[in-house]
């Protein structure tokens, strides 16, 4: 049976409702919220701030570390709680796809923390931590070339669908699922690009198309939601 | 940022006078928020706000063989983590003794005061029984997050909904939940910490407060219909007590959690 | 040390006068404006013929300079400031202080004064507040130096956090805005351009009440008249106090 109606009835090039908010953990120097429907990520920045210790100073450039986990009741079946390999690789690309819009040039021996926590899970945990995250850095007043925008985008079966849940990720009939989260830079740049499933390389191109136009969207509301500070 | 020598010297001179830094009296609690139900995956949970300070705490049930001399009743753990985005000054790693101890503070509260009617939760003796797992993260630290997680831990319990549980495979079907609540007593378990500031004593403290005081004790107290027990205590820090001052701290523990206990219902009932 | 009567204020920034100006939000990545003839200013990058932001903030046009003036974030320090910062170590040969930057300061003991007797705690201790000016921004950290009036050890008062990005408003155009809270508190006021603030009055009331005015223009800094405004609260907040 092919996949023709999305499980909760979203068009395929539909995301789930999102929501956005900045300064919302006060000892941070910024942090904001992202949710894609009952996907929940926060994150915090501080920073930046001298490197200690002063070996791992880099005297030409500034450095970014980016943590992400899971709070333990954030999944149906509990995580332990604590670093998992799972969150250290997610930690690492997520690191990876802000250092490329980040001035580190602009910050010498100091070191910009990126802490991201999902408050709950519904897949695309990753996309929305690194939409927080870039919030974050922006009202963390950070120099940043420009933003970045993430989704995850699914070959269910034969279709190309946007923003996953966790019922599709599991979806096996037909040729399966297949995961694949991404993110753009706002000049249209890919910093993120993970898989894992079947697909061949004409239907990757194709999500990478509708990928790009969803992360748009996704940038419209990361836009606006930095542009109605101060509307009260 | 350390303390500076001289907000430690000042709010000592506020408290000489009965201010503080806030402007609240000596033993008067910051606006309390609470909001249950905010992560749907958890059998339960609750985000508290006292003041500025944020935590999280949520409830998982599990399956697990009873311990051998408790083989008819369930099981409990409580984990705390003071989480690096809430305050510049907690580090990624293993849990500190901070958040060590705030755990054991939490966990002893909640099980002496018997809120938790272990012997429901039992499914087959000697063989399985449900284990609740307790875990509270710090959102943000702006003082008092004994307190914070006490209170957290406590309505997540309350508010926490029995997992469907599939007699046959004996397996918990995630991600669905019966109407039962948790087998728990009417009232709620509450634990105030009174802290000692110069010669003075306070409860919920601001982040500079906190700094600047030498010792604390965790009272935890509930209401078991006809009066009022102490179920748990915890002193902590350098600094000293006299039995004065622990005979007047246990008044106004007997004191505070009335006024708690009305305000945290009524809160409840709101949310 | 420090003359409680003089004013610390830091000429450079009252230049930057936030009330009149109608400036529009920007974000990193956005074109703030087109033309030749515009020069990018802080937190603006050239592209081509336009002028991009490079930092969350309000777009400033002053002729041709284009910078972005940032609502939050760390403070960065810059030469001239007047800074409060807290001693966290010291060395051989000065003190180490933190000024909420994302740069080690060093306040060298050569400041203070040409031959320095003892252990250097026994001027400036551990976790003493001093107010100081940045002497100089380098690569491997700040300079700082107390040569200067009213610069010095600040004791005998309340130190509060603000965001540094705030610090004009609440010095208000030519000092304006913190001599009112100062003159309705009766207190003496080092706001440091880092967004740390030292607070001293001889009573508690004074201090916590120049405390909540700071935090109102803070608060309501997007406001235009905030200096009415603050009158009003003052006057709103005088009763009921005796």
């Amino acid at each position: 049976m092919s996949y023709t109606k999305r499980v909760d009835g979203r068009k395929f090039d539909e995301t789930r409702e999102m929501e956005a908010k900045i300064g919302i953990i006060k000892n941070a120097d910024g942090s904001a919220m992202f949710r894609f429907g009952d996907t929940i990520a926060i994150a915090a920045v501080y920073g930046p701030k001298p490197m200690h210790p002063q070996h791992l100073q880099n005297p030409r450039k500034g450095v970014l570390r980016c943590n992400y986990d899971m709070l333990s009741f954030s999944v149906p079946e509990r995580k332990r709680p604590g670093p998992n390999r799972r969150g250290q690789e997610i930690g690492k690309v997520s690191e990876w796809a802000l250092s490329s819009i980040v001035d580190l040039d602009a910050y010498p021996n100091t070191v910009v923390d990126v802490h991201i926590m999902v408050l709950q899970a519904n897949a695309s945990t990753r996309c929305a931590g690194i939409n927080a995250a870039v919030l974050a850095l922006a009202s963390a007043g950070v120099s940043m070339k420009e933003l970045v925008s993430s989704v995850s985008i699914g070959k269910i079966d034969d279709k190309i669908v946007v923003d996953l849940i966790k019922d599709e990720e599991d979806y096996e009939d037909g040729e399966g699922a297949t995961d694949i989260p991404m993110a753009f830079t706002k000049s249209g740049k890919i910093c993120l690009l993970q898989l894992d499933g079947k697909i061949r390389p004409e239907e990757l191109k194709e999500a990478i198309k509708i990928g790009k136009k969803a992360c748009k969207e996704i940038y419209e509301l990361q836009k606006k939601v930095l542009k109605s500070v101060g509307d009260k | 940022m350390e303390i500076p020598n001289l907000t430690k010297e000042r709010i000592k001179n506020y408290l000489a006078e009965d201010k503080r830094f806030d402007g609240r009296k000596l033993l008067e609690y910051r606006e309390i928020e609470i909001e249950t139900n905010v992560s749907k995956n958890a059998e339960g949970s609750c985000k508290v706000k006292l003041g500025d300070t944020e935590v999280i705490a949520g409830v998982k049930i599990d399956l697990a063989e009873p311990y051998t001399d408790k083989e008819e009743e369930g099981t409990m753990a409580t984990i705390v983590e003071l989480l690096p985005l809430s305050s510049p000054d907690f580090e990624s790693g293993p849990p500190s003794i901070g958040a060590v101890e705030i755990a054991r503070i939490v966990d002893r509260g909640i099980r002496e005061s018997g809120f938790i009617d272990f012997k429901k939760l039992c499914i087959k003796k000697e063989e399985k029984v449900y284990s609740v797992m307790i875990d509270i993260y710090s959102l943000n630290n702006a003082g008092n997050l004994i307190d914070a997680a006490c209170l957290a831990s406590v309505i997540a319990l309350k508010t926490a909904r029995m997992p469907k549980y599939d007699s046959k495979k004996e397996k918990i079907e995630y991600g669905e939940w019966t109407n039962k609540g948790m087998p728990l007593s009417e009232q709620i378990p509450l634990t105030i910490t009174f802290y000692k500031v110069g010669k003075k004593i306070i409860v919920d403290p601001v982040k500079e407060e906190e700094d600047s005081s030498d010792a604390r004790i965790s009272v935890a107290l509930t209401n078991n219909g006809k009066e009022i027990l102490i179920n748990a205590l915890q002193k902590g820090k350098e600094e000293t007590f006299s039995e004065e001052e622990i005979e007047k701290i246990m008044g106004s523990a007997v004191e505070k959690f009335k006024e708690l206990e009305n305000k945290v219902g009524k809160l409840i009932k709101k949310d | 040390m420090i003359t409680k009567e003089e004013e610390v204020v830091d000429k450079e920034m009252e230049e930057e006068n936030h009330e009149e100006k109608k400036r529009e939000i920007t974000i990193p990545g956005e074109k703030i404006v087109s033309g030749r003839d515009y020069l990018p200013g802080e937190g603006t990058r050239r592209e081509g013929e336009d002028i991009i932001a490079n930092k969350f903030g309000l777009a400033d046009i002053s002729g041709r300079l284009v910078k972005v003036i940032p609502l939050s974030g760390i403070y960065m320090p810059r030469g001239g400031n007047v800074v409060v910062g807290i001693v966290t170590d010291t060395t051989f040969n000065g003190w180490l202080v933190d000024i909420k930057s994302p740069y080690s300061a060093f306040l060298p003991s050569s400041d203070f004064s040409r031959y320095m007797k003892g252990d250097l705690t026994e001027y400036y201790d551990i976790g003493d507040m001093i107010a100081c000016k940045v002497f100089s921004v380098k690569h491997r950290g700040v300079d700082l130096t107390i040569k200067s009036r009213g610069l010095g050890k600040l004791e005998k008062g309340i130190i509060i956090y603000i965001n540094s990005n705030k610090v004009p408003r609440v010095i208000g155009r030519e000092g304006s805005m913190i001599k009112l809270i100062k003159d309705e508190t009766n207190c003496e006021i080092v706001v440091g351009q880092n967004g740390v603030v030292w607070i001293s009055g001889n009573k508690v009331e004074d201090e916590l009440k120049a405390k909540e005015a700071i935090m109102f223009v803070v608060n309501k800094s997007f406001i235009e008249g905030l200096t009415e405004k603050v009158k009003e609260w003052f006057d709103k907040n005088k009763g009921g106090e005796k």
